[in-house]
């Protein structure tokens, strides 16, 4: 889309409320009178004096022979008088021997793609953003690995199976559906599935609106999906035990390793 | 002052010394390597004049913008819309590059000097111990960051007609990122990475059909061993992190292509 530079684009903005403010106390007075030919010219976005013109030359024409006379006065005025009844020839205020058939509006029949959009400058606006951004995610990463430390258990041991044997967090939601279903299920089917439909989301979900309230049944299907994943591994995480039977956290401690 | 001609006027040293530094600048800014290094328009340049060609070059040629438009809406820059998730992820993944090389230079991938290269890293490798906390606990924030700019896209419906395929992208992407998790997850050889790749990994077995080369192919054998770390190290720090480096790159131009981030709602 074409861009108009932002100091054009507020030039224009401040002449259009000036224009607004100025016909605003223009209008007051007129309000009583009533809609006169010369604001139904104006509504109608063609001059006054064009529309005045183009009246006067059907009028004449509607005068004259009838016929095909008015299309031939007006192509060739030239050859015109010795067939033309009575009148003068049909000239303009200025002499001008053309007349106004329509008034093409902008954008009628061009797509004039000079829509002023509100931008700003990549840099400083969206750079400082990124900028804070980095700082602050760097700084919480450093500031919270200098108190907590990464776990490193004993060595590896293929004799010792801890109990309970937990996957990571992000897999635990699997590991809670294994204790449901078959193992195919669980851990390939469902998660397979899972990962198909949000890769067609786009595709199947029609609604061209992004708007909320358009897209109620979208927005809840997903929030149920998410919240049920991070149930799962919720459960998973803090409410998994030895032998990964449920437990209360408060009750017999925490059996969770990040 | 001897080699002066005799007609010329004595200047004193300081003046000459200031002489010859600025030649000497000139001589550096001039020189092949110092234009080969700095691109036509660039601050750096000497000789830069204030015209419209130099100043087309200034956005042309510099890094920033190739990944960034010149202008972007201003609903864009708000931190509200996108709470900058997608490019937090991006940045935990630079800090994690960072992070990593540093501890590639301390670990060995095979089951006899694993874990005790991570535990001499802890205990005598001057900030090691605070560099490996980095790496986990980026790796684990990164994986929360992409979920979440996932939720966040969703629910602002920016995964709708131009941006279909970036959404997919974007899948790829949290796939790519759970599974440089997971490789990461067997690297230390403790008891905790040992089981839980154990439990990973049967799951993967259960896959219809092909399940037991599925797992002969990710263990590097029958059994978790040896084979296993180097497969999944080189996995690891070589080809996932090869491939989501090419996803990201369409993923950040498609943003672009498609018209920016999504509008207001």
């Amino acid at each position: 889309m074409t861009e108009v530079p932002e100091h054009l684009r507020k030039r224009a903005e401040e002449a259009r409320a000036k224009a607004a403010a100025a016909k605003a106390s223009d209008d007051a007075p007129a309000e009583e009178a009533e809609l006169t030919a010369e604001q139904q010219a104006a509504a109608s976005k063609i001059p006054a004096h064009l529309l005045e013109r183009s009246k006067a030359a059907k009028a004449k024409a509607d005068g004259g022979d009838g016929g095909g006379g008015a299309a031939v006065e007006t192509a060739a005025p030239a050859a015109a008088p010795a067939a033309a009844s009575a009148g003068p020839l049909p000239t303009g205020p200025g002499g001008h021997t053309q007349r106004l058939l329509t008034v093409v509006k902008s954008g009628s029949i061009q797509d004039v793609k000079a829509m002023p959009q509100d931008k700003v400058h990549v840099w400083p606006h969206l750079l400082v953003i990124e900028f804070a951004a980095a700082l602050f995610i760097t700084a919480f990463t450093l500031i919270f690995s200098i108190f907590v430390n990464a776990p490193l258990l004993e060595l590896a041991n293929f004799n010792e199976t801890p109990n309970p044997s937990k996957a990571p967090w992000y897999f635990l939601g699997l590991q809670e559906l294994l204790t449901m279903f078959h193992p195919m299920v669980a851990g390939v089917t469902i998660p397979g599935i899972g990962i198909f439909l949000l890769i067609l989301a786009p595709y199947i979900d029609k609604n061209p609106s992004n708007k909320p309230e358009d897209r109620k049944f979208a927005v809840s299907l997903m929030t149920i999906h998410l919240m049920f994943w991070a149930v799962l591994v919720m459960i998973g995480s803090f409410f998994r035990g030895p032998g990964f039977n449920f437990v209360f956290p408060w009750e017999a401690g925490l059996f969770f390793e990040l | 002052m001897a080699t002066d001609t005799d007609d010329e006027i004595q200047k004193p040293l300081p003046q000459r010394m200031q002489d010859s530094m600025s030649q000497l600048g000139d001589d550096i800014v001039s020189s092949q390597a110092w234009n080969s290094i700095f691109r036509p328009g660039s601050i750096f340049r000497k000789g830069y004049t204030d015209s419209p060609r130099n100043r087309s070059y200034v956005i042309m040629n510099s890094v920033m913008y190739h990944l960034h438009p010149v202008k972007v809406k201003r609903h864009a820059v708000k931190v509200s819309y996108t709470l900058c998730l997608g490019g937090l992820s991006f940045f935990l993944f630079i800090l994690l590059t960072v992070t990593g090389i540093f501890l590639m230079f301390f670990y060995r991938p095979t089951a006899a000097a694993a874990w005790d290269d991570i535990y001499t890293l802890q205990t005598s490798v001057t900030f090691g111990l605070l560099v490996r906390n980095m790496h986990r606990w980026g790796a684990h924030l990164m994986v929360l960051t992409v979920f979440l700019h996932m939720a966040r896209v969703f629910y602002h419906g920016a995964y709708k007609p131009p941006r279909e395929f970036n959404w997919v992208i974007g899948v790829i992407l949290l796939t790519l990122t759970l599974l440089l998790s997971f490789t990461g997850y067997l690297l230390p050889w403790d008891q905790l990475a040992l089981w839980a790749v154990t439990v990973g990994t049967n799951m993967m077995g259960y896959t219809p059909v092909f399940g037991d080369q599925v797992r002969f192919v990710l263990l590097g054998g029958v059994e978790i061993g040896t084979d296993t770390l180097l497969r999944w190290y080189v996995l690891h720090v070589l080809m996932l992190p090869f491939v989501i480096v090419i996803f990201m790159a369409i993923h950040f131009w498609r943003v672009r292509k498609d018209g920016g981030i999504s509008g207001p709602l």
